[in-house]
């Protein structure tokens, strides 16, 4: 579905990214580990177009959308969840819906404004509040489900569990397994293993801007060195 | 009382046109960033074209209100065509590049203005049906005053449904807090751009149609509305409509009492409210530190010393320069002259902003400073060229250090729009403070003396001074202090949390660049006999704003570019008819063509060059 290839990002003069490699099957959750700047964030904002010094290769479902604007990468069917969630502040819980709000697609499961309050009901008592109103755990919900109105196939996460309470993270697994189940993609980037192992299929370990090991959680539970050598701080 | 009550609905009326024209400026703003000197333009097209409509069509009830809408809709498709041909292709550029175009742009309509309308006011006509006045307390109060008094609330609760009520509202306020967000969301942004730019320019329009019952449609209106709509619109918060809205009510109605205490006062009241204001409040009343993903952020390359072979070309050029009097004529050292003070300007206000980070409207304050400061010490205090010459960059120093106080408490735009509020104020008061400045009569027969006052004695004096002045610049953005201001202005929050006193540096530097451009102005004061108020005016601030954005704000030579092709241009257009038009035309294709500025557009040709005649040449 997504195949990233040879992707080198730079800020200014600075090599973030040299030649990542990825992939991302139909129906399955990725997770992107890797430490503190290793670049996990800026192969998501690569992927999402949101980087203007990039070169390599995003083909998803075949088409290229390296150099392509963000607008047009999440209407080929690529949501987006950025790590600093980036809530329309003044805007209400359901204005901000409304802004990811898109037509349906052939071949995603559509996400009703009904539907996601279900799935995150606390947004439903909230939804006539201002964005900066909400906690940091409500914030992160609100970034999802504005996500999901654009009904995307393949949703971008970058670091769900970061900054936020235990209780959260555990609601967040349960989401992202429910996404999953609606027969999303999921490439989401993570620093907690123990979150990451909870919800994903496979993982990518990343640093220094390269893909450093590639496998499922049993082989890298196998090879505590890699964990070791790559993750450990 | 009743009188007073009559004076507060006055004041009600101007806060609606007022208001009509500072949101459409805070709308664009909000969703684009750009600070658009252009909306003035948009205005007075506005006036002139309800001016035809209405005149054409007889005057009825239905004619006139006609005339209004039409004007507004042909001037949202104006400011449409601008955005789409013109400020589109220069969202990439660097923050503020936009900000050439719409000078330009303001250029180009003024001469458009002229061909169409020519040069005499035009009388409108009064509304029908609203001509008369209507006794309220026993005061007469003209009854499209109070039509005016609603329409401002009409059409703030028009934009709040708008906002609230549509989805394209919805977009708009997301698209002002976090604009790449929204494009990340599916939303196309060009559109919203597009859309906001209509809206904006419609606004401005109608502004402008509604006052032809009310004042003479002149070629003046653009710049003497621009500089009290941006203070409402900064006093409100820059993209809060209902900011706006307030601040021009408190604007609108403080003016109309201030004025029966103190009659001159009207020309500088709205700067020094938007100073109190911005003091107090540093967004404005209504407005929100802008959220980091706001502008494309692309770090700035490290500046480097010059190689050797720039050297020893700025070395020949600067003694071809000192070697010109031995064939030039005296047109041309005047010229030249001319050249040396508009180069240590913009060197100065490069240093201010590119280097400094700190972005100014009003440099002009301290250009004027300078050369009022030499004026005064030779006409008032009997001083010498020698004295003036050290009182003109002294009081631009004094000058800097007081505003400076000021200024750089804030960032962004409010710091620009802070220095131009300062600007205005000197002028205000230079221009109203008849018995010490001579007001509009300037200041007259501000000679050099005997020694230096051949134009080729001169002309080496100016020269000395001025290449002086920007190889001190030179060394101070090379020193340690350089390096503190250009860490200061990538990144205020590191600066500091590695134990900088960031604000004190940034006071300094801005002294500095005061003090330097008031050298400019003295250089140019003993170069012209005289001074006049226009030297503090917006239009000098504008200009060597274009000399620097136009040269290029990321390389030290960019401003002695800049200034070079402005003064020489400047020189050969104003000689010819409809020269505002090319002028801005000539603008506007540069801008297009290099957007990353003279320097950087040289710099990309040169590289374009070596490839082509093939790599073993170069290396």
């Amino acid at each position: 579905m997504l195949e990233v290839t040879d992707l080198h990002a730079r800020y200014g003069g600075a090599h973030i990214l040299g030649g990542v490699k990825l992939t991302v099957a139909g129906g399955e959750v990725v997770a992107l580990l890797g430490r503190n700047g290793a670049g996990k964030t800026t192969t998501i904002k690569s992927i999402m177009g949101l980087v203007r010094q990039i070169s390599g290769s995003v083909r998803y479902e075949g088409r290229e959308l390296l150099g392509r604007p963000p607008h047009v990468i999440c209407r080929a069917g690529i949501g987006y969840v950025p790590e600093e969630r980036r809530i329309f502040a003044d805007l209400t819980v359901a204005e901000n819906l409304e802004v990811g709000r898109r037509p349906t697609r052939e071949g995603a499961p559509h996400w009703s404004v009904a539907h996601l309050y279900e799935l995150f009901p606390n947004l439903a008592e909230r939804r006539r509040n201002q964005g900066k109103q909400l906690s940091g755990g409500e914030q992160q919900m609100l970034t999802i489900a504005r996500t999901l109105m654009g009904n995307p196939r393949l949703v971008l996460l970058d670091e769900p569990s970061e900054g936020i309470a235990p209780v959260i993270v555990e609601q967040m697994a349960r989401v992202i397994a429910e996404l999953k189940r609606e027969g999303l993609s999921v490439l989401l980037s993570e620093q907690n293993l123990h979150f990451a192992r909870l919800v994903s299929d496979r993982a990518y370990i990343i640093e220094t801007g390269q893909v450093r090991y590639e496998g499922d959680f049993a082989d890298l539970d196998a090879r505590p060195e890699v964990s070791e050598q790559f993750l450990a701080v | 009382m009743s009188f007073y009550f009559a004076q507060l609905l006055t004041g009600l009326a101007n806060a609606s046109s007022l208001f009509l024209i500072a949101c459409g400026l805070s709308i664009i703003f909000g969703v684009t960033r750009i600070v658009n000197f252009a909306h003035g333009s948009l205005f007075m097209l506005g006036a002139y074209i309800a001016y035809s409509v209405v005149t054409r069509l007889d005057a009825g009830v239905f004619g006139f209100w006609f005339g209004m809408l039409a004007a507004a809709l042909a001037v949202g498709l104006v400011g449409l065509a601008m955005e789409f041909l013109i400020l589109r292709r220069l969202y990439r550029a660097p923050e503020l590049f936009q900000l050439v175009a719409t000078f330009g742009l303001v250029l180009v309509i003024q001469d458009v203005a002229l061909a169409i309308w020519g040069a005499a006011d035009l009388l409108g006509p009064r509304a029908p049906g609203l001509a008369r006045a209507v006794r309220i307390f026993g005061e007469p109060i003209p009854q499209y005053d109070l039509a005016l008094i609603g329409i401002g609330p009409l059409v703030l609760a028009g934009i709040w449904l708008l906002f609230h009520r549509t989805r394209w509202g919805i977009l708009v306020r997301a698209a002002t807090q976090d604009r790449d967000m929204v494009g990340a969301l599916g939303v196309n942004q060009n559109w919203l751009f597009s859309a906001a730019f209509f809206l904006g320019a419609a606004l401005a329009g109608l502004g402008g149609a509604l006052q032809i019952p009310r004042e003479a449609v002149s070629l003046q209106m653009d710049l003497n509305v621009i500089a009290e709509a941006f203070v409402v619109v900064v006093i409100g918060g820059m993209g809060s409509v209902a900011g706006a809205f307030v601040a021009a009510v408190l604007i609108s109605v403080l003016n109309a009492f201030a004025v029966l205490v103190f009659p001159q006062i009207s020309i500088v009241l709205p700067f020094v409210v938007m100073a109190v204001v911005l003091v107090l409040r540093p967004h404005g009343l209504f407005g929100k530190p802008g959220s980091g993903h706001g502008a494309p952020g692309e770090p700035e390359a490290p500046l480097r010393h010059m190689s050797g072979r720039g050297r020893m070309a700025l070395a020949a050029l600067v003694l071809a320069m000192l070697a010109s009097p031995a064939v030039a004529g005296d047109f041309t050292l005047i010229l030249l002259v001319d050249l040396l003070v508009a180069m240590l300007f913009a060197a100065s206000l490069h240093f201010l902003m590119g280097v400094g980070g700190m972005v100014s409207f009003g440099h002009a304050a301290f250009f004027g400073i300078g050369a009022y400061g030499a004026a005064l010490a030779v006409k008032t205090l009997g001083l010498g060229m020698g004295g003036a010459m050290l009182a003109g960059p002294l009081a631009g120093a004094l000058g800097a250090l007081v505003f400076g106080w000021f200024c750089v408490r804030l960032s962004g735009v409010y710091l620009a729009m802070l220095t131009l509020a300062a600007a205005q104020i000197v002028w205000g008061i230079t221009f109203q403070w008849q018995d010490v400045t001579g007001g509009d009569d300037g200041i007259l027969g501000v000679w050099p003396a005997p020694w230096a006052s051949s134009d080729t004695a001169y002309f080496y004096l100016a020269a000395a001074i001025c290449l002086g002045g920007i190889w001190a610049l030179r060394r101070v953005v090379h020193s340690p202090f350089g390096y503190l201001l250009r860490g200061g202005r990538d990144s205020p929050v590191r600066a500091e949390a590695i134990g900088l006193d960031l604000r004190r540096h940034q006071w300094a530097g801005f002294t500095l660049a005061g003090t330097l451009a008031g050298l400019a102005g003295t250089v140019f004061a003993f170069s012209k006999g005289s001074v006049f108020p226009d030297v503090l005016g917006i239009a000098q601030s504008v200009d060597g704003l274009i000399m620097v954005l136009l040269g290029g704000i990321h390389a030290l030579a960019g401003p002695l570019l800049g200034a070079g092709v402005f003064v020489l241009i400047e020189d050969w257009v104003s000689r010819l008819d409809f020269w505002r038009f090319i002028f801005g035309a000539i603008i506007l294709a540069v801008v297009l063509l290099a957007p990353d500025g003279l320097a950087g557009g040289l710099e990309r040709l040169r590289r374009l060059l070596r490839r082509t005649t093939g790599g073993g040449a170069a290396r």
